[in-house]
């Protein structure tokens, strides 16, 4: 693949999507696991369907859609769980739901044929064009300046949110914040694996790397080497064998996933005999 | 005359329509040691909540350090009661105990070398000092248990808030930890709430029976008979007659 890494903008253009991407990845997927918020992570992915709707209607770049969308979903679950005595999954569900509703209708009234719809679903890291490689820059850089900002806020709030309150620290405004920092996580990943398969990526790599990590520094590079990993493997095994780009970096995730797990427990359990 | 550090009038606490905490008054002087006790659902956990600021009072006046609660938490130290925690979060226990610093920082600032020693020293208080590096999943309930105290240590509190620190190590651990709760009060003023009712007349200044309402108060002392303690538990206990002296005899209630 090195020589048609040149010969071809696109699949250059694919790859430095997947090491932008495993930057925020590896960062916010680990607060995802450390805090274990999967599930609002994936609310939070699938209202952003709305926000590519909006895009279509509008004739806009979809992933600019999508910022208002899930910024929007993640401070509405945040505030109604927190605020409004909602249950949290609850809260998710709806979300989740409506979010997607809106999309298909937005996308219905759109005139003509949606292009492209399915990889904004399942992704396609293929057709990214340079200006979205930008985009994705920036909010990695937004994403990894404020993590470093507020770093002893957000490691307070995962460990022991209880205690972090009783010390002054703001903690629904944090958790807020800490939301939609997964909000636009979620934008740099429907690039790559598309609003469907955000949330494996958002803590598979992180969950692997928690097994190697001594501080919450470590699991960060490490998910985001890991992250790396699944993402150029996958490009290359969904290039040569010619396979959807987006599924196939999830499969190799999730074989990784299930691979560690099984050994781990193998090992336990002959220790255990 | 010393300080007054915490003061209630007729604090009442109400949750979802049940009456939790009553016309409860008393106040809490430096360098006094104190120690909560009651039957579970007594109230002594939301007393403590009360006075870090995380549950407000439906009636009555509280006041911590003179000022409304929450409002000076980098002068209190707080050792929740933590039986589940998450064994694979990678934190070592050094970064654990440097959290205790949080309070004495904004927002922008990261720990700095001054906060690390406070958190070393810390560590070297509650003798963890070799365990620093160790990841905070694999310390021991004893371990643990100190860890935390280290973490409300670190900030240098003037007065130390413990939810039941004692309730899920062993006996040796219990005067380990004890042992480190007597030395400790000669620099700040402690809150302990426990159901150790044996143990901690050894050390304490006052010992609070709560349930609902402050029942006794006092040293139950052997002219009352204990009555206080026996109203506090709706069940038979033993009673230690608690003397000025610090001395304290077993008598075993039928």
């Amino acid at each position: 693949m090195p020589e048609e890494l040149f010969a071809f903008g696109f699949l250059r253009n694919a790859v430095l999507a997947s090491l932008l991407a495993s930057i925020a990845c590896g960062i916010i997927g680990s607060y995802v696991v450390v805090k274990k918020i999967g599930f609002i992570s994936g609310g939070i992915a699938h209202t952003a369907f709305g926000g590519i709707g909006l895009g279509y209607y509008l004739g806009i770049n979809p992933l600019l859609g999508i910022i208002p969308f899930s910024l929007g979903a993640a401070i509405a679950i945040g505030l109604l769980s927190r605020k409004a005595r909602v249950a949290e999954d609850t809260a998710i569900g709806a979300f989740w739901a409506v979010g997607m509703a809106s999309g298909v209708i937005l996308i219905g009234l759109t005139p003509g044929y949606a292009p492209n719809l399915f990889s904004y679903l399942f992704g396609n890291i293929l057709t990214v064009p340079e200006s979205d490689l930008w985009l994705i820059a920036l909010l990695d850089l937004i994403i990894g300046a404020t993590t470093w900002m507020f770093s002893k806020e957000f490691l307070a709030l995962s460990f022991d949110e209880e205690y972090a309150e009783v010390s002054g620290v703001r903690t629904t405004l944090f958790y807020l914040l800490l939301l939609c920092l997964i909000a636009l996580t979620v934008v740099i990943l429907v690039r790559v694996v598309g609003i469907v398969l955000v949330i494996a990526l958002l803590t598979i790599p992180a969950s692997i790397a928690r097994v190697f990590s001594r501080s919450l520094g470590a699991m960060m590079l490490i998910a985001s080497g890991i992250s790396a990993l699944f993402s150029l493997a996958g490009l290359w095994l969904s290039w040569q064998l010619d396979l959807a780009s987006g599924a196939t970096i999830i499969i190799l995730a999730g074989l990784a996933f299930l691979l560690l797990h099984t050994v781990r427990l193998a090992v336990s359990f002959l220790r255990a005999r | 005359m010393t300080r007054e550090i915490l003061c209630c009038e007729r604090l009442s606490v109400e949750l979802g329509g049940v009456r939790i905490l009553h016309d409860l008054s008393f106040s809490v002087r430096e360098g006094e040691f104190i120690a909560i006790v009651g039957p579970n659902g007594g109230g002594k956990t939301t007393l403590l909540r009360v006075i870090l600021g995380l549950q407000k009072p439906s009636g009555g006046s509280i006041r911590v350090f003179g000022a409304e609660p929450g409002h000076t938490v980098a002068r209190i130290g707080y050792v929740p009661q933590r039986l589940f925690f998450d064994r694979d979060f990678p934190l070592s226990v050094r970064d654990a105990v440097l959290m205790g610093r949080i309070a004495l920082k904004t927002p922008f600032q990261h720990y700095n070398r001054q906060d690390r020693e406070a958190a070393d020293e810390a560590l070297e208080t509650v003798g963890l000092d070799a365990l620093g590096s160790r990841r905070i999943g694999a310390l021991s309930g004893g371990e643990f248990q100190r860890a935390l105290i280290a973490r409300a240590l670190a900030g240098n509190p003037e007065l130390l808030l413990l939810d039941e620190p004692t309730a899920s190590v062993d006996p040796g651990m219990k005067t380990t930890i004890y042992d480190l709760l007597d030395q400790l009060k000669t620099s700040m003023t402690i809150l302990l709430v426990t159901h150790d009712t044996g143990t901690v007349s050894r050390f304490v200044s006052r010992v609070f029976c709560l349930n609902c309402s402050m029942v006794h108060r006092e040293p139950p002392s052997a002219a009352s008979g204990g009555a206080g303690i026996e109203q506090a538990y709706p069940y038979p206990v033993d009673l230690l007659v608690h003397h000025a002296a610090g001395k304290a005899d077993v008598t075993n209630q039928p």
